[in-house]
């Protein structure tokens, strides 16, 4: 259980760090710690990998929306059901229970603001137990998942210091 | 132009120039390196002690503090001694902060010295104690110490070494350039000989949080040493601070007095956004501090492995960021394997003898670099190696 949080911790910020560095900073032999990293993705500790990419800089267009949406939860099943089944638009990139004024926080992306709207109007406030929705645009992004765009990164230090 | 240099005190030219400025140049020159030449962190300081820096100014901290720090700093420089090294000092009178390490350690050595005392410094060792002491009208005398010691300094090499005229004692671990520390039982083998020969230490323990393996001690701690030491600590490479220049000394009251008045017309104070910003690296700095330490830890890890892939042989240093492989199957020299590396795969490394000539035949490595530069320099010094391999 330790060796795995240790392989977690240091693949949370870098999925692409090879099995090689793994096994040389735990001092592992490198076959242990693929078995491992294969058991954590058919345990669905590690969901998947994905890439943070500034589509901007390469110029293709895109559209975030943080949607907040009020539900009537149901008998048995509360808000779950619902929830799921907003899950499966492809459209919908992260969904999350929230406490306070509203229930769920849906985060959707579009290839235009027509198309988020489209997917608002259309599927998401037209089911049962929605009773309102807010969509608020991302205007602009500037740290996600841990990585900040635009940041200055390249090194400063003098190139030989004592 | 004339030629003034006649006009420069003799004591000044008599200190050669450091071996690293002239590689510097040479760098310097060089497009796209891979620098492992560096002798500071690569993580910018964290955020919350700069946003604290920012709130001193904001509220207009922005005047002289008393000579020898703000109270509040000098506080938490007594109560983190206590915690780290188990060494109690007044803050009223057995703290001076001073402009990083560098300046203590001046400041000790024109206090401590007449004319021809000798300060023995055990090399390798950071380029400053030898120059420090030639500018107090001291004697530097180098101790060599040894990989096959992992660098630690041995008793009976040190008593060698020993004259009457034998004044200080530097020691400095974990080390800079060789990544050796010295544990208590190795630091409790020296107590008898500085006891007996009336040393003063200079114990410059600014890698101290970088410790790995084994834990960290100080000669300060022993039974009698804790007056004829003088403890040196501060906030660059623990807390990413290098630029910050801030540093503190720790000892006896007469000793701290007598660099007290030194300080006071040289220096004046350290800047006062800089003992802010230290006073919350003392405070609240600690989680962030321990994740550098963490990830300078699995790098170290990283180099060590490909060093002894590609035939470098290393002995594993426990502290600080760096490494000093031995250089011996290439045939070359230190200096001229550090240029042809340069020129041939752009990566940079410092020459061993820039820190005392027991370093020639070695080279010091920085690892306070990302994972992918490691690895890449790795595998360019691999690559250099095929070629000149000899041995």
């Amino acid at each position: 259980m330790d060796l795995e949080k240790k392989i977690l911790t240091l693949i949370e910020n870098d999925a692409k760090m090879s099995i090689k560095t793994i096994a040389t900073i735990l001092d592992m032999e490198e076959s242990r710690v693929a078995e491992i990293l294969a058991k954590l993705e058919k345990d669905k500790v590690i969901l998947g990998y994905s890439t943070i990419i500034d589509w901007d800089k390469i110029g293709v267009d895109g559209v975030t929306a943080m949607i907040d949406v009020k539900l009537t939860p149901e008998r048995e099943v509360g808000f779950n059901r619902t929830a799921e089944r907003i899950c499966r638009f492809p459209e919908v990139r992260c969904v999350y229970l929230m406490s306070g004024t509203y229930d769920l926080s849906v985060i959707v992306e579009g290839k235009t603001m027509k198309d988020v709207a489209w997917f608002v109007s259309h599927k998401l406030s037209t089911l049962d137990q929605v009773q309102s929705t807010v969509t608020h645009f991302v205007l602009k992004r500037y740290k996600e998942d841990n990585f900040v765009f635009e940041e200055p990164q390249q090194d400063k230090r003098l190139v030989v210091s004592p | 132009m004339n030629d003034m240099s006649k006009y420069v005190s003799s004591v000044v030219k008599s200190i050669p120039p450091s071996g690293i400025r002239k590689f510097f140049d040479l760098v310097s020159q060089t497009e796209g390196v891979i620098s492992l030449g560096v002798g500071e962190p690569d993580f910018v300081t964290p955020w919350h002690i700069i946003e604290e820096c920012f709130y001193s100014l904001e509220r207009g901290y922005t005047m002289y503090t008393s000579n020898a720090g703000l109270p509040e700093l000098r506080e938490e420089i007594a109560a983190y001694q206590k915690r780290k090294i188990g060494v109690e000092y007044s803050p009223a009178n057995e703290v001076l902060v001073t402009i990083g390490v560098s300046e203590a350690v001046d400041l000790a050595l024109r206090v401590l010295l007449e004319p021809g005392d000798e300060v023995l410094v055990p090399e390798p060792c950071f380029v400053s104690y030898a120059p420090g002491a030639v500018l107090a009208y001291g004697k530097p005398v180098s101790v060599p110490t040894y990989d096959q010691d992992e660098y630690r300094l041995k008793p009976e090499i040190l008593e060698r070494y020993i004259t009457p005229r034998s004044k200080v004692l530097v020691l400095a671990y974990p080390n800079n350039p060789t990544g050796g520390i010295m544990e208590a039982g190795d630091l409790q083998a020296l107590v008898d000989i500085i006891k007996k020969h009336d040393l003063i230490v200079i114990s410059d323990e600014i890698y101290c949080e970088l410790t790995y393996e084994g834990k960290h001690a100080s000669i300060a701690s022993f039974p009698g040493m804790r007056d004829r030491t003088l403890v040196m600590n501060g906030f660059s490479k623990a807390y990413a601070m290098t630029g910050w220049r801030i540093g503190y000394v720790c000892g006896n009251k007469d000793f701290i007095s007598a660099m007290h008045k030194v300080h006071q017309y040289t220096i004046m104070c350290a800047p006062i956004m800089s003992q802010k910003a230290a006073i919350e690296a003392l405070r609240n700095g600690e989680t962030e501090m321990l994740k550098m330490v963490a990830d300078y830890n699995n790098r170290r890890k990283i180099i060590l492995k490909g060093l002894s892939e590609i035939g470098l042989d290393c002995f594993e240093p426990k502290g600080a960021f760096y490494c000093f492989p031995s250089i011996k199957i290439s045939g070359m020299g230190s200096e001229e394997f550090c240029e042809k590396l340069l020129m041939e795969e752009q990566v940079a490394v410092i020459p061993g003898n820039a820190f005392g000539s027991v370093g020639e035949g070695f080279v010091r490595c920085c690892y306070a670099a990302s994972i992918s530069n490691l690895e890449n320099a790795i595998e360019k010094m691999g690559n250099f190696l095929r070629r000149h391999r000899v041995a």
